[in-house]
C-alpha cells in the first residue's frame, strides 16, 4: 500500500484543508440544535423575545451559508485530488505495464490489466475521496453528537451509548451478509450473458441438433436462479431501514421518558430534551455514513492489493546498462545455442534447438500444431527468454542488446495480425516513423497490399478501426506484412501471416518480397509446406524438438515428419 | 412505440403479481404515514416535559405508548414495502427474460448474423436489469418520496398554517437545487463513461498488439496517447465528481434554511400570537428536517425510471420481430433416403444483392459432394440453405425427396451431421459438450466418438480428462482441439448425412489425414457435403461442385476438370506452384 501512498503526496494541500473544511461544517452542524434549543428555552419560554429569537435565527442562517462554504471547498479539493491521484497513478501503470515482458503480461491477461487499470483505479479513487469528505466528519458526528449529549447531561446520554452500538452492530450485520451475496448475484447475472452469448454463437450448432427446449431449460434454470439470488439479497437489505428506525426511534422514547423525570426534578430543561432528540436522528444518518465507508474502503483495500501486485511484477526481460552493438560484424545472422523453452516451468515447448543461420539466408519454419514454431521466432526478438542456452544475433547475445535496438533489428509480423486505429498511414508508419510515401507504397506493392489500398479513396489516410476490423483477415495480413517491411530491418519475420491469403496472392507475396529483401536474413513460419519450398533450409519441428534441418528435396528423403507433412498436403496424401 | 405503449407493455408483466403491487401501495401509505406520526407525538410528548415539577407523565405515558405503536407499525410496513417491491420487481423481469430468450431462440438466423451479438446480450442481462432497477425504485421510493412530501405539507398546514406557507415557499430552492445537481452531474457522468470507455479500449487494444507495440518499439507513442486519454478523463472526472457531491452538501444547506426559517417564524409566532407551542415547533423541526430529502430521491427515481423506459423499449424492440415461420403443423421427414436436391435456387442475403442465381445440384444417395471455389462465391450459403438456416428466394430444395419447406425444422435438421469452421463450445465439461446431440450417450460410447475424432489423445492429457471444464472462450483448449471435440460430437451422433464446412482448417495436416479416414467410415454409404480449402482432401469426392460469384461454373470428378483445363485446374494448381526463390 505503501506505493500507492506516494501518489498523494502532491496533494497534501487537499488532504488536510479537505476534511479540515468538513470538520468545521461539522461543527456548525452540531451548535444548530443548541442555537434551536436556546430559541426555545430563552425566546419563547424565557424573556428573551422577538429581538433574541431574530438574533440566534440569523446566527442560524451564517451558519448554514458557512457550512455550505466549507462543504463546496472540501468537495473540490476532494475531487481535484482523489481524481489526480488516479490519473497520475494510471499513467504509471500503463508505462509500467509497457516494460514487463510477455511472461508477465500472459501470467495477469489482457481482461485482467484492463480491469486493472479502470474499475480498481476507480475504486481507489473513490476511496480517497471519501476518506477527505467522510473520514473525519462521519465520525465526529457520531462522537460529536455522543459529547454534546453528554455535557448536557450524562445521564441521560448512557440511550446514546446503549443505541449507537446497537445501531453499528445491526448496520454491520446487515452489510457484512448483503454485501458477499451481491456479488453472487453478479455473477449469476454475468451467466445469464454467457449463456446468452453461447445461444447467440452456436445458434446454427444449437438448431442443427434442434436442442432449443433443452437450451430454454438450462437458461431458464440460470435466470430463476438469479431471481432467486436478488430476492434474498433483497430480503436481507429489507431490514436494514426498519432496524434502524425501530432502534432509534426506541431510544427516543426512552429519552422522552427519563429525560422528563429529569426535566421533572430540575436536572433538564424542556429545550434540552429537544435538542438530545435532536442528537439522536443525527447519529443515526451519521452511522449510515460511516458503514458505508467501512464498505468503501474493504473493497478499495482489495483493489489496492490488486494494483499494488501489477505494480510490484518485474520484468522478466531487461536491458540494463546494454550498449549499442555493432551488427555489420563477419558472424552468422542468427545462431540459436542449445536452446530449450518453457512457458511454464518444468514443461519445454522447445528443447535443445541449435541452429545457425547465415547473413541473407530464408529459413522456413514448418510443424504441428503446438510444435513450436511460433516460440522458435518469439525469441529471436526476445518477447521470451531462453530458459535454457542462448539466441544470438550477428554474434551477440540479446540479452546484450538495447532492446530498442534488438526490435530495429528483427521486423516481426505476428500470427494474429493487430493493426491499431488510426490510418493505413499511421499503422505503416509505426515501421520507421520517417519514412515517406514512396517507401510505403513500395512496400505495400511488395506485400500485395498496394492494390487494395489505391482503391480507398482516401488511399494511405483510410481510416482503421481498433484491431482493424474494417478489413479482410487477407488485407490485415498484407498491411501487417507492409508495416514490416517499412521497418527495414536486418532480420524479417513472418509468422504464418499468410494463413488468410489465398495460394496465388501468398506467392506472388513471397517472390517479392524475395526480390526486393537483399542481405535481410528472412523467416517464415507456415502450415503449408509448398510455400517453403524454396528456402535455403527449412526447420521441421515436432513436439518441440528438431526433427529434420534442411532443403525441401533432402529433407523428402530423410525426414519422415516432414514427408508426412508433405504428401498430406499435396497429391500424394489423397493416394494414401 | 411511444412511452405510454412501453409503460402498458411493462404493466402487463406487473400484472401477474397484483398481490404484491397492493402489498407495496398499502405499505408504502401506512409505513409514511407512521414515520409522519413519531415526529407529531415526539412534539407532543414533549409540549408535557415543561419543567421542575411541571412533568405530566401520564400523558407522556399515553404518548410514549402511541409512538410504540407508530414505530411498530412504521417499522413492519417498511420491512414489507421492500419485500414486495423487491419480489415485484424480479419475478416480472423473470418473465420478461425468459420470454426474450425464448423469442431470440425462435428468431431467424438472417436476424442474428446481421445484429452484434454484444448488443444482444447487453439487451438480456443489463438492460433488463435496469428496468428491474426502475420497478423497484419506482414502487419503493418514488411512491414514498411522494406520499412523504404531501403528508409532511399536510400536517404541517394542519398544525400551523403560517410556519407551513414558509416551508412551502421555500419547496421551489429544494426542486432548484436538486435538478441542478441531478442535470450538471448526468451529463458529466456521460461525458466521463465516454473518456473511461475509450481509456479501456485503448489499453486493451495495446496490450492485445503487445507484440507488435513491442516489436515496433511504440512504447513511448503510446504512453503520449493514453495520457492523452487520462487527462481527458481527468478533466470530466473532477467535474462529475465534484457535481455528483454537491447532492449532500446542498440539501444540508436547503434543509439548514428550512430549518432556520421555521425556527424563527415559529418562534415569533410563539411569542406575538401565543399559539404555537414550543412541542409544535419541535414536530415542525423534525419535518423541516426530513423535507428536503424526498426532493433529491425522486429526481434520482426519475432518472431511473427514463433509463429503464428506454431499456424496455430497446427489450421490446427485439420481441418485435418477427420470428421463424411456424412448422408445428407440419409433418416429420420420412425415412432417409439420403438424396439432395437444389432445384433452380436463387438466394440472397439482401433482396438488392443476389448471391446465388439458378443453383441445380442432384446428390445421389452415398455420394461425396464437394463444393470449392474463392471466399464469397456462395460455398456456405448452400449449406445455410440446405439446413434451411435461411429460406431460397425461389426454387425448391429437396431431401429425401421432402421439399424442406414441406417438414419440421428439426426432423430435416436431425438428418444432417454438420461440423463448422467456426467451433461451438459451450461451458461444461468435455464430456457434456461431445454429447450435446446425444444426451443419454454411455461413456463409453463418449470415448469411442472421442477416439475416432482423435481427441481422446489430448482429453485424457487434461487436468481433470472428460470432466475438465471448458473455460466460455475456450482459452484452455487450442484451435484444432476444439474442433476436434466438435467432430467427436458428430462421431457421438453418427447422423445419416454429413456437412463438413471447412471443418479441419485449424488441424495440422497429419491429424487431418486421420480424421479424413475416420470420417471415411461413418460416412461410408452415407451422403456427405464437404466444402474445403485445401483440395487435396476433395479429390476422391464422388461430385465436385466449382463455384464462383454465386454460380455454379463447373462440375464433376476431380480428374475430369482438371482434364477440362478450366477455373478446377487453376485453383488446383496454384497450390503447388513454387514461388521463386
Amino acid at each position: 500500500m505503501r506505493k500507492l501512498v506516494k501518489y498523494l503526496k502532491n496533494y497534501k494541500l487537499n488532504l488536510t484543508l479537505g476534511p479540515l473544511a468538513k470538520l468545521t461544517e461539522a461543527i456548525f452542524e452540531l451548535i444548530v440544535p443548541l442555537v434551536m434549543s436556546d430559541i426555545i428555552d430563552n425566546g419563547i419560554d424565557g424573556d428573551g423575545g422577538l429581538e433574541y429569537v431574530l438574533s440566534r435565527g440569523a446566527i442560524m442562517v451564517a451558519l448554514g451559508v458557512m457550512g455550505l462554504a466549507c462543504a463546496l471547498t472540501c468537495q473540490y479539493l476532494a475531487a481535484k485530488c482523489s481524481q489526480g491521484f488516479g490519473t497520475e497513478l494510471r499513467n504509471d501503470l500503463f508505462r509500467h505495464i509497457n516494460t514487463l515482458s510477455f511472461k508477465e503480461l500472459d501470467k495477469f491477461g489482457t481482461p485482467s490489466i484492463v480491469n486493472r487499470l479502470s474499475s480498481d483505479v476507480n475504486q481507489l479513487q473513490y476511496m480517497v475521496a471519501m476518506l477527505i469528505r467522510l473520514v473525519i466528519r462521519a465520525p465526529f458526528l457520531v462522537i460529536g453528537a455522543a459529547v454534546m449529549a453528554m455535557t448536557i447531561n450524562l445521564k441521560l446520554s448512557l440511550i446514546f451509548i446503549a443505541a449507537t452500538p446497537l445501531i453499528a452492530v445491526v448496520l454491520y450485520f446487515i452489510m457484512s451478509r448483503s454485501i458477499p451475496r451481491y456479488k453472487v448475484v453478479q455473477q449469476k447475472l454475468d451467466k445469464i450473458s454467457q449463456v446468452t452469448r453461447e445461444n447467440l454463437s452456436g445458434v446454427r450448432v444449437v438448431r442443427a441438433f434442434s436442442e432449443q427446449e433443452y437450451e430454454k431449460e438450462r437458461f431458464d434454470k440460470s435466470a430463476d436462479e438469479l431471481t432467486r439470488g436478488a430476492i434474498v439479497v433483497g430480503r436481507i437489505s429489507a431490514l436494514l431501514n426498519p432496524a434502524t428506525f425501530v432502534i432509534i426511534n426506541a431510544a427516543i422514547i426512552a429519552i422522552l421518558w427519563f429525560g422528563g423525570k429529569l426535566v421533572n426534578t430540575g436536572e433538564m430543561t424542556q429545550g434540552e430534551v429537544f435538542a438530545f432528540v435532536n442528537y439522536m436522528t443525527q447519529i443515526s444518518l451519521a452511522l449510515v455514513v460511516v458503514a458505508q465507508l467501512v464498505v468503501t474502503i474493504t473493497k478499495a483495500i482489495a483493489s489496492g492489493a490488486r494494483v499494488v501486485e501489477l505494480l510490484d511484477a518485474t520484468a522478466s526481460v531487461t536491458d540494463d546498462g546494454n550498449t549499442e552493438i555493432d551488427t555489420s560484424v563477419d558472424a552468422p545472422a542468427v545462431k540459436f545455442d542449445h536452446v530449450s523453452f518453457g512457458y511454464n516451468e518444468g514443461k519445454y515447448t522447445l528443447t535443445d534447438l541449435d541452429l545457425t543461420v547465415p547473413r541473407g539466408a530464408s529459413v522456413g519454419v514448418i510443424g504441428g500444431t503446438g510444435s513450436g514454431k511460433s516460440t522458435l521466432v518469439n525469441l529471436l526478438a526476445r518477447f521470451y527468454d531462453a530458459s535454457e542456452g542462448s539466441v544470438s544475433l550477428f554474434g551477440a547475445d540479446v540479452r546484450k542488446y538495447p532492446l530498442k535496438q534488438l526490435r530495429r533489428t528483427v521486423a516481426y509480423v505476428p500470427q494474429n495480425t493487430m493493426l491499431f486505429s488510426g490510418t493505413i498511414r499511421s499503422n505503416l508508419l509505426m515501421g520507421d516513423k520517417n519514412a515517406d510515401d514512396e517507401t510505403l507504397w513500395k512496400c505495400l506493392e511488395t506485400a500485395q497490399a498496394a492494390s487494395f489500398v489505391r482503391e480507398k479513396k482516401n488511399g494511405l489516410d483510410s481510416k482503421v478501426v481498433q484491431g482493424g476490423k474494417n478489413f479482410s483477415g487477407g488485407q490485415r495480413q498484407r498491411l501487417a506484412v507492409a508495416r514490416a517491411l517499412v521497418a527495414n530491418a536486418k532480420i524479417l519475420v513472418l509468422d504464418d501471416s499468410s494463413s488468410a491469403l489465398d495460394f496465388a496472392t501468398d506467392l506472388a507475396m513471397r517472390t517479392a518480397i524475395n526480390a526486393t529483401r537483399g542481405d535481410t536474413t528472412l523467416f517464415i513460419v507456415s502450415q503449408r509446406a509448398t510455400s517453403l519450398k524454396d528456402c535455403d533450409a527449412i526447420v521441421v519441428l515436432d513436439g518441440g524438438v528438431v526433427a529434420g534441418v534442411g532443403k525441401h528435396d533432402d529433407l523428402l528423403k530423410t525426414c519422415d515428419v516432414y514427408r508426412e507433412i508433405y504428401l498430406s498436403q499435396t497429391d500424394g496424401g489423397a493416394r494414401q | 412505440m411511444n412511452m405510454k405503449e412501453i409503460v402498458k407493455r411493462l404493466a402487463k408483466y406487473i400484472a401477474p403479481y397484483k398481490g404484491y403491487v397492493a402489498l407495496s401501495l398499502i405499505s408504502a401509505v401506512l409505513s409514511v404515514a407512521a414515520t409522519l406520526a413519531a415526529p407529531v407525538c415526539i412534539g407532543n410528548a414533549i409540549d408535557y416535559i415543561v419543567g421542575p415539577g411541571n412533568v405530566a407523565f401520564d400523558t407522556v405515558a399515553v404518548f410514549m405508548m402511541i409512538i410504540g405503536g407508530t414505530i411498530a407499525v412504521g417499522g413492519i410496513f417498511q420491512w414489507t414495502l421492500s419485500l414486495a417491491t423487491n419480489k415485484l420487481a424480479f419475478l416480472a423481469v423473470n418473465e420478461m427474460r425468459k420470454q426474450l430468450f425464448a423469442h431470440i431462440d425462435r428468431l431467424p438466423l438472417s436476424y442474428i448474423d446481421s445484429h452484434a451479438h454484444g448488443d444482444l446480450i447487453t439487451r438480456m442481462a443489463s438492460d433488463i436489469e435496469q428496468i428491474s432497477n426502475g420497478i423497484l425504485q419506482g414502487f419503493s421510493q418514488l411512491l414514498t418520496g411522494i406520499f412523504t412530501i404531501a403528508g409532511t405539507l399536510g400536517i404541517m398546514l394542519a398544525i400551523q398554517w403560517q410556519v407551513a406557507l414558509v416551508v412551502i415557499v421555500i419547496t421551489p430552492l429544494s426542486l432548484f437545487v436538486a435538478t441542478f445537481v441531478a442535470k450538471h452531474s448526468n451529463a458529466m457522468f456521460r461525458k466521463q463513461s465516454d473518456a473511461q470507455g475509450k481509456l479501456g479500449g485503448y489499453s486493451e487494444e495495446m496490450l492485445e498488439g503487445g507484440r507488435i507495440v513491442a516489436a515496433f518499439g511504440y512504447e513511448e507513442e503510446a504512453q503520449k496517447t493514453f495520457e492523452e486519454i487520462d487527462s481527458v478523463l481527468y478533466k470530466y472526472g473532477v467535474k462529475s465528481q465534484f457535481y455528483s457531491s454537491l447532492t449532500n452538501p446542498c440539501t444540508r444547506f436547503v434543509n439548514n434554511i428550512v430549518y432556520a426559517a421555521v425556527g424563527i417564524v415559529g418562534a415569533v409566532i410563539a411569542i406575538v400570537y401565543g399559539s404555537m407551542s414550543p412541542g409544535t415547533l419541535s414536530t415542525f423541526l423534525i419535518y423541516a428536517n426530513q423535507y428536503t430529502k424526498p426532493f433529491n430521491e425522486i429526481t434520482g427515481v426519475i432518472t431511473e425510471l427514463q433509463t429503464a423506459i428506454a431499456c424496455a423499449r430497446r427489450v421490446f424492440a427485439v420481441m418485435d420481430e418477427p420470428e421463424e415461420s411456424s412448422d408445428a403443423y407440419l409433418p416429420e421427414i420420412g425415412e432417409c433416403l439420403g438424396t439432395v436436391e437444389f432445384d433452380d435456387v436463387c438466394f440472397g442475403y439482401s433482396p438488392d444483392k443476389p448471391l446465388l442465381q439458378h443453383i441445380n445440384v442432384n446428390a445421389q444417395n452415398g455420394k461425396k459432394i464437394a463444393i470449392v471455389g474463392p471466399t464469397g462465391c456462395g460455398k456456405t450459403t448452400m449449406i445455410n440453405l440446405l439446413m434451411r438456416f435461411y429460406d431460397v428466394d425461389s426454387g425448391e430444395i429437396r431431401v429425401s425427396g421432402a421439399p424442406v419447406k414441406s417438414v419440421k425444422r428439426s426432423s430435416l435438421r436431425g438428418q444432417f451431421g454438420m461440423v463448422l469452421q467456426d467451433t461451438w463450445l459451450f461451458e461444461g465439461t468435455v464430456r457434456e459438450n461431445i454429447s450435446y446431440g446425444r444426451r443419454d450417450a454411455t461413456d463409453d460410447e463418449i470415448i469411442a466418438a472421442a477416439k475416432a475424432a482423435h481427441a481422446h489423445g489430448f482429453i485424457s492429457k487434461l487436468a481433470d480428462g472428460y470432466d475438465t471444464v471448458i473455460a466460455e472462450s475456450g482459452g484452455n483448449l487450442s484451435q484444432g482441439q476444439r474442433q476436434l471435440l466438435c467432430i467427436a460430437r458428430i462421431m457421438l451422433t453418427r447422423p445419416p448425412m454429413l456437412i463438413l464446412d471447412e471443418a479441419t482448417s485449424n488441424i495440422d495436416t497429419r491429424t487431418e489425414m486421420r480424421i479424413q479416414k475416420a470420417f471415411a467410415e461413418i460416412m461410408k454409404g452415407r451422403t456427405s457435403f464437404i466444402i474445403a480449402h485445401r483440395l487435396s482432401t476433395i479429390r476422391d469426392a464422388d461430385l465436385i461442385l466449382v463455384m464462383k460469384d454465386g454460380n455454379i461454373i463447373e462440375q464433376g470428378k476431380h480428374e475430369e476438370l482438371l482434364q477440362k483445363g478450366g477455373f478446377y485446374k487453376e485453383l488446383y494448381e496454384s497450390q503447388f506452384k513454387r514461388s521463386a526463390f
